[in-house]
């Protein structure tokens, strides 16, 4: 329920991001969905990717800085209005959210990646209203035509 | 205009004379009242009696800033307290300031020093002057504002920090005068160009100090603002500024010799120099009461000469400052040590991050900034929990410094290591 995302902290200079990638592809390690938040000095880019852990490590040896964030990637159909139900769900149900962008659309569900407040409230109240959510296997290998 | 024809004009023996009668009245002063001073003469084997003059001044022990901040706040105070109408507070190297006192005599020495400089300079009482310097702790402001004060000219305290009120004044109040650091007056200056201003202002007078200044710069601020600047000199250990200052032939600082008795020397072998050798400055205080220093290395490196001067002064004159001997630094006129950082930042966990300070000069405004990696401890994938972390540093080196900090986060292992101490400070300026 629980996935594991990447989360590498990149200085605002020129090229940091593409050798991020370079390192990634390197150990043909899949980038399943991505989203960078930017500020004036520094990006944060937040990553779902098809092996975390080797991910973070092989980063790490590269000099990123680079941890593992959990978040939980909820279902929602392809539809007008579905994302503000599941907001109003979880404003409802005293959840906060961090961030969040969206993990990939496969078929006619998309699956919205959120950084929660309180994990097992969230993961409650989903449940309650007929979430689903995705699994983290399911997340990491969303789309990797690489294993297909 | 000599302010003080007596003292600032006596012949070289007449000096002399002064300054070994008043040595040996401060050296028992300061043996029967400040312990730490009696217990260093005594481990030498020395009675105040065994300075007779100036020859057995390199008898006396060396003091340092470690002195002070050893006996913080008052331990070397050779009067009660009932007597001591004032402190001040410097910079110290680590966490705590360093202290000075005055009595009301102490007062009134470093007040007709200052209108000394100030008179030497050809301000009168017909002129308004704005004390642009820091009021408060700092002996800046309070300094030139009692000076100017005793002169008779009209004093406008400004203190820092608010630029654009300052020039408001400047033209309102027909200032002719403004006493500031010269970084300051540049930044000044450029706002004045910008504001197409510079020929609604009317300065006849600069008093700058309390850092560093190159010859290009002290033209580039006459060129500019039509004035005449002058270099002031001082440290709050010996008086505040005052010590020392230049007159209209700007070939050195006169040192007011029958309070202060410079010396240079070697700061590794501790040997004096040869006249217009360079090494560290190092003052005897022989009029102040509350806090009578020996032999007070100031880290501050330059040359001393005793030759007469074409002012008519007689009163010796140190050069332009070559550089210190430590690792201080001045940003805005504030005394920074790098240890201070170092120490500010162990309050955000055990060890410190690893970090840079770059100082930089901005458009004339030193600018300080710190580069912090960001190490695992510190990680966070929320952009709210880092800007915590940059105000949190900033607010704990706002408060050790009393300068604001731009933080920079960088990536880890950005930041050079080096071999034992690291050099953690980059100065981009060129002041020398």
């Amino acid at each position: 329920m629980l996935i594991k995302q990447l989360s590498v902290f990149i200085e605002n200079k020129q090229g940091r991001m593409e050798e991020v990638t370079q390192v990634l592809k390197d150990h043909n390690i899949n980038i399943a969905s991505f989203s960078l938040a930017d500020t004036s000095e520094y990006g944060m880019l937040r990553m779902i990717v098809s092996d975390p852990e080797e991910g973070k490590r092989v980063l790490k040896k590269e000099g990123f800085s680079a941890q593992l964030t959990d978040v939980i990637a909820v279902k929602i159909p392809q539809m007008p209005g579905t994302l503000h139900e599941v907001l109003k769900v979880m404003f409802d149900g005293n959840i906060s959210i961090e961030y969040m962008y969206t993990l990939a659309t496969a078929g006619r569900d998309t699956s919205i990646v959120m950084k929660v407040s309180d994990f097992n409230t969230a993961l409650e109240v989903l449940k309650k209203h007929g979430y689903e959510v995705c699994t983290a296997h399911d997340a990491y290998e969303i789309n990797n035509l690489n294993n297909k | 205009m000599i302010w003080n024809e007596t003292k600032e004009c006596m012949s070289r023996d007449e000096i002399h004379n002064m300054q070994g009668a008043r040595l040996r009245k401060t050296v028992s002063h300061a043996y029967h009242n400040v312990e730490f001073y009696r217990k260093k003469m005594q481990a030498l084997g020395l009675e105040p009696g065994d300075i007779k003059g100036l020859e057995d001044l390199n008898k006396l022990p060396f003091t340092t800033k470690q002195d002070l901040r050893d006996n913080y706040p008052f331990g070397l105070f050779a009067v009660p307290q009932s007597q001591v109408v004032r402190v001040h507070a410097s910079s110290g190297t680590t966490g705590k300031a360093t202290v000075v006192g005055y009595t009301r005599r102490d007062i009134e020495i470093w007040q007709e020093c200052v209108t000394r400089v100030l008179a030497m300079t050809g301000i009168g009482v017909h002129d308004n002057i704005q004390v642009a310097y820091g009021y408060g702790l700092f002996t800046g402001g309070l300094g030139l504002h009692y000076g100017a004060e005793n002169l008779g000219a009209t004093v406008i305290p400004m203190s820092t920090g608010n630029t654009k009120r300052l020039i408001t004044m400047m033209e309102d109040f027909k200032a002719t005068a403004i006493a500031c650091t010269p970084s300051y007056l540049l930044h000044i200056a450029e706002t004045l160009e910008e504001e197409g201003k510079l020929d609604k202002v009317n300065l006849k007078v600069a008093i700058c100090g309390a850092e560093p200044w190159t010859e290009n710069m002290r033209k580039e601020i006459e060129g500019k603002l039509n004035l005449r600047a002058y270099d002031i000199y001082g440290l709050s250990e010996i008086l505040g500024p005052g010590v020392a200052a230049d007159c209209d032939a700007h070939k050195g600082l006169h040192v007011y010799e029958d309070h202060f008795i410079p010396e240079i020397i070697n700061p590794d072998t501790l040997e004096p120099c040869k006249d217009g050798e360079v090494g560290e400055l190092v003052f005897t205080t022989i009029t102040k009461e509350a806090l009578p220093l020996f032999r007070y290395r100031t880290k501050d490196l330059t040359s001393i000469t005793y030759d007469p001067c074409e002012c008519g002064r007689t009163l010796a004159r140190i050069s332009r400052f070559k550089g210190r001997s430590d690792d201080m630094l001045i940003i805005r006129g504030v005394n920074v040590f790098p240890s201070q950082v170092e120490a500010a930042l162990l309050e955000i966990g055990e060890t410190s991050p690893h970090y840079i300070l770059i100082v930089d000069r901005i458009n004339n405004l030193d600018v300080l900034e710190i580069q912090v990696e960001v190490e695992e401890r510190f990680f966070s994938d929320e952009i709210k929990s880092l800007e915590r972390l940059t105000k949190k540093i900033s607010n704990l080196l706002q408060a050790a410094l009393g300068l604001a900090v731009k933080v920079k986060l960088v990536e880890p292992k950005t930041i050079a290591r080096s071999q034992g101490k690291a050099s953690r400070v980059i100065d981009r300026r060129k002041l020398i």
